[in-house]
């Protein structure tokens, strides 16, 4: 680009007073260029005069561009770019990064006790607990999030393995659910033994598990064909499975409702006892006032113990030889092979691993929203949670609830952009770049933090002392 | 041949490779040409040759990462297989015959972690591959995978931190922590491998290989890249490996200080043929080896090659 091209001059131009005119013939060039660029994108612009197609000139606009052009660069010239700028001190030892390392062994119980207090708080803050309703379902969204991106974290951030179709498990494990809980044939196989209301009840609990295995398995089905594919090829390979199973859950209409869904899906109980205003309700049984906030309060905790059930896994896993074997898959797969490790097993055993935990938020979604559909499992949820990852920094734990929460937090904050239109006026619709802004985000954090917010790695076994990995030694694995 | 009326070597005795009438062809290429050698139980056997001799292709082909086009490799646990056994299990399509004290392995018919992890033949690599993201101690935990996966009950009985486990991971840290000693590396055993200097990277990497617990240890180039006195040392690491583990060790080396100094069998090859097999001794001083090396004009050749098969001719 004109801009990089142009520095280096600007850098060689001398040391102490004589650097402003320096600054300002770079300046002066890119306002140039910039006046070239703007002047036909942005001067002229066609309009329908009397129905024919004519052009209207701007030359304000244009001249303003190119203003806010050259005076921003003699500023980053004459200060960020300047020669005579001290080199910055290595970011290891600022003053941000030692509070962050004073802060580190304190930031994980911080973190799950404000978890775990959330209703509680959100309640307070609010004034109450059906007030709290929003913020508690933003708190479910993260979390499901959050244990998505654990999920996904093992496939891509350890194993090193590009899964672009991850939200294919989520979508197995919600239909699981989905399917298990409304068939009529199990409904009555239950009613017959155990009572009519048992398998409405129960549904959730059995079908938990047998969601994750589910998903396990067609994270195995999925493995198989793509033990060969590194790299791009894997990458479009998952991405070709995702699509797959959400256009068979669109086309199969006789099994999975097709693109209409599934809708009264029983809701979640605790532990067989339903959340309703009846006499055998959850309510009346712990002798509380009826309130439906008590289903979401539920909800919230399980999630929030789901997603610590993976961190728990994964965490054990990563300890264990599977995991190390994972780890050394990312690092090089061909000192795998001559170590004796069937590489074939440790792809699969990921794959298998992130897919159970993606099955089980899958399950956990359908009973939160009561009605599935393949409309809620299309690629932009794959890309959702692999930017989580990405952005989290690929293998750390602590990265990706911190960028879950900041990503899903943030989407939901840009909704609330209603003061932009005091600034723009009423004809301008804040939503609409709701996901530029958040692309500008992303962009930044990228290029402030290039290995995700959590970059270093934590090693597994340590004989004396327990030093931290670069994130610039660790590899990202090749597919 | 030559060899046949010489006094039979130790290698001849007590193969535990034996490389059978090995062909590697890539497309029009033939990489290897029928080359037949045997490593002896115990010995250190240095593979030489010039540039594109075909010296790691053998390498690839004897640890399962390439296929061979043809030909027979043997590895021998215990004792040399006698020639009934090696005929029952090349005929009845088996990878192997393993019996308590003895085991033969037939290593073209094994996919590369097998021959690993079975027929315990452990390589390092040209350029190094070691985990460069993971710790030295991680980098030989790894290496200790299989046993360890047995250990952790396939990572169930790991999950809930049953004891049987622990054990054995105390236990395979402790041989991580035998092998630092030996490579001089326990100072820097939590220290991320990528950032040690090169010399010492070529150490763990042969720890790492010997941590997989191998009879049969295959080294390429070990000795590139490091300065005299860490030739030295590496001298006296490979000898300590043969004499405290008895691993026999074939290796690749440019390095002939390496080479004579270690060696008890050198095998010489060019264009992917034999053109030597001996001790040190007699590799140095045979022309055709010296012809290779050195590059003699095409006359000197033709009349070396005619007085060697004059030679030939009058022995058989």
């Amino acid at each position: 680009m004109a801009v990089d091209t142009a520095h280096p001059a600007g850098a060689v131009a001398g040391s102490g007073t004589s650097i402003l005119p320096g600054a300002l013939k770079d300046a002066f060039l890119t306002g140039l260029i910039a006046l070239g660029l703007l002047g036909p994108l942005v001067g002229f612009q066609t309009v329908i005069i009397d129905g024919a197609l004519g052009l209207a000139y701007r030359p304000l606009v244009v001249a303003i561009m190119v203003g806010i052009i050259f005076v921003g660069r003699l500023i980053l010239n004459l200060t960020v770019w300047s020669p005579n700028r001290a080199p910055k001190a290595n970011a290891g030892s600022g003053p941000l990064a030692r509070g962050a390392l004073a802060i580190a062994p304190a930031f994980k119980p911080a973190l799950l006790a404000f978890a775990v207090l959330f209703p509680a708080i959100a309640a307070f803050a609010m004034g109450g607990l059906n007030e709290s309703r929003y913020l508690l379902d933003l708190g479910i969204l993260i979390l499901t999030y959050v244990m998505l991106g654990w999920g996904l974290n093992i496939v891509v951030g350890l194993a090193g393995l590009l899964d672009l179709g991850y939200v294919a498990f989520y979508a197995v494990g919600a239909y699981t659910y989905a399917l298990l809980a409304t068939s009529t044939p199990v409904n009555d196989f239950f009613a017959a033994i155990l009572g009519e209301t048992f398998w409405a009840n129960w549904a959730f609990w059995f079908c938990l598990p047998a969601a994750g295995l589910f998903a396990g398995l067609w994270g195995m089905i999925l493995g198989f064909p793509v033990l060969r594919l590194r790299g791009d090829y894997l990458a479009i390979v998952t991405l070709a499975f995702g699509e797959i199973i959400r256009l068979v859950l669109i086309n199969w209409v006789d099994f999975t409702g097709g693109g209409a869904g599934i809708a009264s899906i029983p809701r979640a109980t605790f532990f067989g006892i339903p959340f309703n205003a009846s006499e055998d309700g959850f309510a009346a049984l712990f002798g509380l006032e009826f309130n439906p906030m008590h289903r979401i309060v539920f909800l919230y905790f399980v999630i929030l113990v789901l997603a610590l059930i993976t961190a728990f896994t994964t965490v054990r896993l990563r300890r264990l030889p599977v995991g190390r074997a994972w780890e050394a898959l990312r690092e090089d797969e061909i000192a795998c092979r001559s170590l004796g490790i069937n590489t074939t097993n440790v792809k699969l055993s990921a794959f298998a691993t992130g897919a159970m935990f993606g099955g089980f938020a899958g399950c956990f979604f359908a009973v939160r929203a009561g009605f599935v559909s393949p409309e809620s499992f299309t690629f932009d949820i794959s890309a959702m949670i692999l930017a989580i990852v990405v952005l989290g920094g690929m293998g750390s734990q602590i990265g990706v609830a911190v960028a879950a929460a900041v990503m899903m937090g943030g989407m939901e904050m840009l909704r609330n952009l209603g003061f932009l239109k005091q600034v723009f006026g009423n004809d301008f619709d804040p939503s609409l770049y709701r996901m530029l802004l958040f692309g500008f985000a992303m962009v930044a954090i990228m290029i402030w933090k290039p290995r995700g917010l959590v970059s270093s790695r934590d090693p597994t076994i340590f004989l004396k002392e327990k030093k931290a990995v670069s994130g610039s030694l660790v590899k990202e694995g090749h597919g | 041949m030559a060899e046949m009326a010489l006094p039979l070597h130790g290698w001849d005795k007590d193969p535990i490779l034996s490389v059978e009438h090995l062909f590697m062809r890539f497309g029009g290429l033939i990489a290897v040409n029928d080359l037949s050698f045997k490593v002896g139980r115990g010995d250190i056997t240095a593979l030489i040759g010039p540039n594109g001799a075909g010296k790691t292709t053998v390498f690839n082909c004897i640890t399962g990462f390439y296929k061979p086009s043809e030909g027979r490799l043997v590895l021998a646990h215990g004792r040399a297989p006698t020639d009934a056994e090696l005929a029952a299990v090349t005929l009845n399509g088996e990878r192997a015959l393993a019996g308590p004290d003895a085991g033969v392995y037939l290593l073209e018919r094994m996919p590369d972690y097998k021959v690993s992890g079975e027929a315990k033949v452990a390589r390092t690599f040209q350029n190094i591959r070691l985990f460069t993201g993971m710790t030295v101690l991680e980098n030989l935990m790894v290496a200790q995978h299989n046993a360890l996966m047995a250990a952790s009950g396939y990572s169930l009985k790991g999950l809930f931190g049953l004891p049987g486990y622990t054990a054995a991971q105390r236990q395979a840290t402790e041989r991580a922590k035998y092998w630092l000693d030996k490579v001089g590396l326990t100072e820097r055993a939590d220290d991320p491998a990528g950032d040690l200097p090169y010399g010492a990277q070529r150490r763990l990497e042969i720890a790492r290989a010997m941590c997989s617990g191998p009879i049969l240890l295959c080294l390429d180039e070990p000795a590139a890249g490091l300065n005299p006195r860490e030739s030295l040392e590496l001298n006296e690491l490979l000898r300590a490996i043969r004499a405290e583990h008895g691993t026999s060790i074939l290796l690749i080396e440019h390095d002939m200080s390496v080479v004579m100094e270690i060696s008890d069998h050198v095998v010489v090859l060019d264009y992917g043929t034999k053109i030597s097999d001996g001790t040190p001794e007699a590799v140095k001083n045979d022309p055709r080896v010296i012809a290779a090396y050195l590059g003699v004009d095409e006359d000197a050749v033709e009349e070396v090659e005619a007085v060697l098969d004059e030679a030939t001719g009058a022995q058989s």
